[in-house]
């Protein structure tokens, strides 16, 4: 009986697996103009992105200096966020993206502690 | 430390808040961060949300409200419940508002950040309407949601900083911290000014007190002033009494009693004064209120009476019994009553309510009976605190006052419960005087500033006609009053009726010895004609008799031829001498 529903268990945990290796990531990163720390984030985001989770991400920039009516309706108080919009849940990076652990737990990608 | 020395004033910004103004000089430093904490349900959201509202619409302040705790929807709910359409006012751009939102379960702090993002949203909102004034409600939220405290304080430093540079009055409220004014230390970086808000019970009644813990280059009221939150929002109870500078009128009012003008220089009371009638239960303090209610209102004044002993429908019945009727006065629009258990709520609320009828009914007169009833609400220092604070608003608008006092048998009669002497302008004070079995008012004038008074006890008679005063008797016994006076004044009565009939007696005697004595006169006189007339008739009759020897002896020298001494003429003629 208990090796039944294991079995099924393992089943469903590998299907879920393989549809997150599917699943598109939406991502906004919003940064404040071309500070070093706008910068730093931009392309620590990018690298990571690209380390893991190649083709399968679409990441936007915004500069809230421009918008800043998009600061408002997203709700960013720190700069830099990077908003994980899309698998839910939806999270809230932020800080310059250096701390690679944290940003795995912060996409999803590696559990919390 | 060499002290700043600045040659023009801080600047303030006026809050409109009623009473706040007077206490800070002014209102919140213009142009800096004010920080208002408090525990929880003290009411810091809402004094912070009036400072902006009456900013908008008062003082032509556009404000923004970032709310960091409640959402958009139920902060329109609470701005509705004060009487203001936010929606209204956000259309009209005088108010701009955003809701800050931070949920800690999304949050991963990934490295270095900085709060810019909040620099952006409230630079935004401030030009989206050219404001002046901001509200920061709570900061502290801040600090539940994300975990670096070094890079949280170094951002809020720079936030009010640029408030500062921006000349953006702020508001920022927190929470208290158990050490400190705000659980996150918030007051060190707000210097400028610190409002601290206490709400508590004592005694099963509460109350929120305001303190300014803190006011940079500005004089401020140290006091913990208590505050209540009403329907149209805050309101500090207006501390007046800091200053004595209210104008005084000359006129002068009747007491509503002839005889007890007549006994305060023939005039009765000054206009706007303060005054008491203390006396022990049933001395009829009651009573000399309605007289003066009366009088009041048949000049068409308007008066406000707080009952806090007996309803409105008790004393109208009552009164009749002393030919007052106060009903038709109620109906006309002249009298108002308002009754309330003293116990009901706190002294602070009593007093904001005695406030607010005071705004609505502006009346010329009021009553409070009996002002010893308020004491049960508070402590002896707090009343006069309270009493104080009310006389003095009430002196400042020219309203009289008339208070009743109910001092306990077996008290001094001249000590009032809450001290508040040195508050009248004129205390009469009414006793029982006892004697001889019987209990009899007796009334007498304490003091009465600024007119010459009567230093005379009256006794006081209640009747169907109203209130008379009588003279006393001072006997070997003392003063007597009540029958043993009346008896006095019928035996001085038959006294003086004897007294008048002995005189009258008296007097008949006189006439009529006045009467003998001109008769006797009439006597005298005819006796007296009798004898001139006697008189004259002989001297007629010697006259005669006188001629007729001259006239012999004439002839008898002319028959002898005898000298004649004078060279008489011979001729005949008449002689010299007869």
């Amino acid at each position: 009986m208990t090796g039944k529903k294991t079995k099924a268990n393992e089943q469903e945990i590998l299907k879920a697996i393989d549809k997150v290796k599917e699943e598109k990531y939406i991502l906004r990163l919003y940064v404040t103009g071309v500070t070093p720390r706008s910068t730093k984030a931009i392309l620590n985001v990018k690298k990571l992105c690209e380390e893991y989770l190649q083709g399968q991400y679409e990441l936007q920039v915004i500069d809230i200096y421009q918008q800043p009516k998009l600061a408002q309706g997203e709700q960013i108080i720190a700069a830099p966020t990077l908003i994980k919009k899309l698998p839910l849940p939806l999270r809230r990076l932020i800080g310059d993206m250096s701390d690679t652990e944290r940003f795995l737990v912060g996409m999803d990608l590696k559990p919390r502690k | 430390m060499a002290k700043k020395q600045t040659d023009s004033r801080l600047e303030k910004c006026p809050t409109g808040i009623r009473g706040f103004d007077e206490i800070s000089d002014g209102g919140l430093p213009k142009g800096r961060p004010t920080l208002i904490c408090g525990n929880a349900g003290c009411g810091k959201t809402i004094l912070a949300m009036e400072f902006l509202l009456r900013g908008a619409i008062q003082f032509q302040e556009p404000g923004v409200f970032i709310s960091f705790e409640e959402p958009p929807k139920d902060l329109a709910l609470n701005f509705s419940s004060m009487g203001y359409d936010l929606n209204d006012l956000i259309a009209r751009k005088l108010i701009a508002m955003d809701h800050i939102y931070i949920e800690r379960s999304e949050i991963e702090e990934t490295g270095e950040y900085d709060l810019e993002g909040l620099f952006i949203r409230l630079a935004y909102a401030i030009d989206s309407i050219k404001a002046k004034r901001i509200v920061l409600d709570t900061v502290e939220s801040l600090f539940s949601g994300l975990t670096n405290v070094g890079i949280l304080r170094a951002e809020l430093r720079r936030l009010f900083a640029w408030f500062k540079d921006r000349g953006i009055t702020a508001v920022i409220t927190g929470e208290s911290g158990e050490k400190t004014l705000t659980r996150y230390g918030l007051e060190e970086y707000v210097a400028d000014c610190v409002i601290l808000l206490d709400f508590r019970v004592r005694e099963q009644i509460s109350t929120r007190r305001l303190r300014i813990i803190k006011y940079r280059g500005s004089s401020h009221g140290a006091d913990e002033y208590p505050f209540l939150i009403e329907k149209t929002g805050i309101s500090i109870l207006p501390v007046t009494s800091l200053g004595l500078e209210h104008t005084v009128s000359n006129e002068r009012i009747s007491s509503g009693i002839p005889r007890l003008d007549s006994m305060l220089a023939g005039k009765g009371f000054y206009r706007g004064s303060t005054i008491l009638i203390s006396g022990t239960a049933g001395t009829g303090k009651t009573s000399f209120a309605n007289k003066f209610v009366e009088s009041a209102c048949r000049r068409g004044e308007r008066c406000l009476y707080l009952a806090f002993e007996e309803s409105a429908d008790q004393i109208m019945r009552n009164m009749k019994s002393i030919g007052t009727d106060l009903a038709p006065w109620v109906k006309k629009g002249k009298l108002k009553f308002h009754a309330s258990r003293p116990s009901l709520y706190g002294l602070e609320m009593h007093l904001v309510t005695i406030h607010n009828l005071i705004a609505a009914f502006k009346p010329q007169i009021i009553i409070v009976d009996p002002v010893s009833n308020l004491t049960a609400v508070g402590s002896s220092i707090e009343v006069k605190s309270v009493l104080t604070r009310l006389f003095d608003y009430l002196k400042a608008s020219h309203v009289t006052t008339l208070l009743t006092d109910l001092v306990h048998f077996g008290n001094n009669l001249e000590t009032t419960n809450e001290e508040i002497s040195s508050l009248i302008d004129t205390w009469i004070l009414l006793r029982n005087i006892e004697i001889n079995g019987e209990r009899n008012r007796g009334l007498f004038i304490l003091k009465s500033r600024g007119m010459p008074h009567s230093n005379q006890i009256r006794e006081v008679v209640l009747s169907d006609r109203g209130i008379d005063l009588v003279d006393v008797y001072l006997g070997s016994g003392g003063v007597l009053t009540g029958s043993a006076r009346a008896a006095q004044e019928a035996k001085e009565k038959a006294e003086a009726r004897d007294y008048q009939s002995e005189a009258d007696r008296r007097m008949r005697q006189q006439e009529q010895k006045r009467k003998i004595l001109e008769a006797k006169i009439a006597a005298l006189h005819a006796e007296f004609d009798m004898e001139s007339e006697e008189i004259r008739i002989m001297a007629t009759e010697e006259k005669k008799k006188r001629n007729g020897l001259t006239a012999e002896r004439d002839e008898m020298t002319r028959l002898r031829k005898a000298d004649s001494k004078t060279d008489l003429p011979r001729d005949g003629r008449k002689r010299k001498m007869k």
